[in-house]
């Protein structure tokens, strides 16, 4: 862990909080676009040694907090089914569906089991021959190169008892959805070096080039973030728009192909559902047509219901950094991370979650 | 309700094996309070927790005892049920001991009732027993009563066991989790986090490797030499679920006041924060076991953090913060990068994150 403390300096995170101010920004916009990003911001209280001039506003970064509705909905409706094990990240258990939630659903006596990685539910497919173990999918490009390879595994091993619900999806379409939608006046983006270790740089070169908004691929250390902060602050004085590096020590601008080339093995790019943000389309990755009977939507009969939308929730709005959370009615009074109305409270990455815990 | 731990008095009835197979598991009827029951009680608990009190036998423990009591009771539930540093049993009479401690207490006597679940190893009974019974030795305290009841299998996960300690206060002793002032001096006696990840790193689920131990241990006689040093001590609370962060917070609540805590100065092992790194779960909120946070005014500190180093579960002693003023209750972390940011309580079970 050594080697984290020096992206931890006190004298170094001062030196550039200094640098950023002597460039007096004046009502600049910066968006992250990472869950990961939203939390390491807050607990090291980045917002406050950044000048008045800079504000950070978080996009739709975390992967549970994005999860539509209705697909919630459809994972309940698929942990209900008599023999499913369900298996996901602990931070889906709590995400409210319309009438529940899978920890709720856990409760009642439904398998429900959080997991670290999607391999691990491939060691409880085996264990358990005679259930069907299904993975919920959910994550961005850094986690879905683990589930194509599980997948891989299970039809290799012949593990037929394996499937998952393929709910991944893609940061740049996103990003192309939030710039088209001009509710907001965006100066620079903070893109997110876990996701960037897959597709690399080049994924957002049509942000610099079509859109002129500077991009920096930062790491998760408070040097990291700052220094990426003013890497973004010199492109907009020199009205440069280019996507740059700052996390060179885990992204290369090719990013990983093998990891992509397995992605490009397994899943087929499709139209996804975005909370708050709508469907998108060649946002998702779905299970193609090899894998089909590794797909639990193809599996079980998973319709629901148009999923009712809590009312007065600003998650929507949250997510596409439109609002800020202490802009919702609920925020902190009906919504609290005990008790929460929508996925941004939810989420250890979330926005409202971060912000209830760190900024009250 | 069926009788505690009393046994049929003279020889073993007709009938009865007299050795208790250890390749056996327990069956319902162990638990049943007839024969079977007796044998295993005679062969297995008995002989460890031995002391003339419990030897009686009888359906309740009586004792003499005069002055002011602490009263307490905790049931513990761990998975897995033995761990690096310790075991369910160790936790069991350690955690019971350590609620009369925080409180200025002098830990006298538990009580120790044992639900099991059918089919569990009693080999493994058996070790727990011992393990329970070192642990009371080590602390000073006799377990002087108990309950033996079996479940059924998959009712409950192996083992689950309740104790209830009572201790004797000094009567002029003050120590309480609302009594924290301004200027107070916050000291931990060493480590945090180790026993949180120490379960998390020994269960089967996340398939980490590390050499994290955990810090189960009774705090008593560390605790007895902080009372013994300062008779200024206002609060000790025993970090334990929720960890730091949420003990903090509930001091802040409890005496209304505000509290900052210095990131820099916090002691977190490597191993640890490579777990709490990897699962994306903040030491802070990570349950320990063998750790006391005290509040005493600032001018008391250094000799009760001098007396505290010279005992061996003191050694990694240091102040982590102090009590700002009376206010509004809130918990303040002045990070290591220099900003200062809210210490929340603990929200519902520690999850994982996604990437």
């Amino acid at each position: 862990m050594k080697y984290i403390d020096e992206f931890r300096d006190k004298d170094i995170v001062k030196k550039l909080a200094q640098r950023i101010k002597r460039l007096k920004p004046q009502n600049i916009n910066l968006m992250e676009v990472c869950g990961t990003h939203t939390m390491a911001i807050f607990r090291s209280g980045i917002k406050q040694i950044l000048p008045q001039g800079v504000n950070i506003i978080s996009g739709p970064g975390c992967p549970v907090c994005v999860t539509d509705q209705g697909d919630i909905d459809s994972m309940l409706k698929l942990a209900g089914i008599k023999n499913v094990i369900s298996t996901s990240f602990g931070d889906m258990l709590r995400v409210p569906g319309t009438t529940s939630s899978l920890e709720k659903e856990r409760a009642k006596g439904c398998d429900i089991r959080s997991v670290y990685s999607p391999l691990d539910s491939l060691e409880i497919a085996r264990e358990n021959k005679n259930k069907e173990v299904v993975f919920l999918a959910v994550g961005f490009e850094t986690t879905s190169p683990a589930i194509a390879s599980a997948v891989s595994d299970a039809r290799e091993n012949k593990l037929d008892n394996f499937s998952i619900y393929p709910c991944h999806k893609l940061i740049p379409p996103a990003l192309e959805a939030l710039l088209k939608a001009k509710e907001l006046r965006l100066d620079g983006f903070i893109c997110p070096g876990h996701v960037s270790s897959i597709i690399g740089s080049a994924s957002y070169e049509f942000v610099a080039s079509q859109h002129k908004i500077p991009c920096v691929i930062s790491g998760f250390e408070p040097v990291d973030i700052l220094e990426s902060i003013l890497m973004l602050l010199k492109q907009i004085r020199e009205e440069r728009a280019e996507v740059e590096i700052q996390y060179k020590r885990a992204v290369r601008p090719e990013g990983n192909p093998l990891a992509r080339e397995l992605l490009k093995d397994v899943f087929t790019t499709t139209e996804a559902r975005w909370r708050g943000l709508g469907t998108i389309p060649e946002s998702g990755l779905n299970l193609n047509s090899d894998f089909k009977k590794f797909n639990a939507k193809e599996k079980f009969d998973l319709t629901v219901k148009n999923p009712v939308r809590p009312g007065n929730c600003l998650c929507g709005q949250v997510l596409r950094g439109v609002k800020t959370p202490d802009q919702c009615g609920l925020f902190a009074k009906a919504c609290t991370p005990e008790n929460p109305y929508g996925p941004c409270m939810v989420s250890s990455e979330g926005t409202c979650a971060a912000w209830y815990k760190y900024n009250r | 309700m069926a009788r505690a731990w009393s046994l049929l008095k003279g020889p073993v009835p007709p009938g009865i094996n007299t050795i208790v197979d250890m390749e056996e598991r327990i069956l319902l009827g162990h638990g049943s309070g007839g024969k079977l029951s007796h044998r295993l009680l005679k062969e297995v608990v008995f002989p460890c927790f031995s002391n003339p009190i419990l030897d009686k036998a009888d359906d309740a423990a009586i004792f003499d005892c005069k002055g002011r009591l602490a009263f307490t009771t905790d049931s513990f539930v761990v998975h897995p049920l033995f761990f690096p540093g310790g075991d369910i049993g160790k936790l069991a009479v350690c955690g019971t001991v350590n609620d009369l401690a925080v409180m200025a207490a002098k830990p006298l006597y538990l009580t120790a009732a044992c639900i099991v679940e059918e089919g569990f190893e009693i080999s493994l009974l058996k070790k727990v027993i011992r393990s329970m019974a070192e642990a009371a030795k080590l602390a000073g305290v006799e377990i002087i009563g108990g309950d033996f009841k079996v479940v059924e299998k998959n009712s409950c996960d192996g083992i689950f066991i309740n104790t209830t300690g009572i201790g004797m206060v000094d009567a002029k002793v003050k120590v309480s989790g609302n009594n924290a002032k301004a200027g107070d001096a916050i000291i931990i006696n060493g480590n945090i986090g180790e026993h949180g990840a120490a379960v998390m790193s020994a269960r089967q689920d996340y398939k980490l490797e590390t050499n994290i131990k955990s810090d189960c241990a009774a705090l008593n006689h560390l605790i007895a030499c902080i009372l013994k040093t300062s008779s200024k001590v206002h609060v000790m609370r025993d970090p334990t679920r929720g960890g730091v962060a949420t003990t903090l917070n509930e001091v802040a609540l409890q005496s209304g006041v505000r509290i900052q805590v210095d990131e820099d100065s916090l002691p977190i092992p490597e191993a640890v924060k490579g777990v709490c790194e990897l699962l994306g779960i903040d030491p802070l909120y990570m349950a320990n076991e063998g750790k006391v946070l005290v509040f005493a005014p600032g001018s008391e500190s250094k000799k009760i953090l001098s007396a505290m180093r010279k005992n061996p579960l003191g050694k990694n002693s240091r102040i982590i913060g102090e009590v700002i003023k009376k206010d509004t209750p809130l918990v303040l972390l002045r990070t290591a990068i220099g900003s200062t940011r809210i210490l929340d309580m603990l929200t519902g079970e520690q999850l994982p994150r996604i990437c």
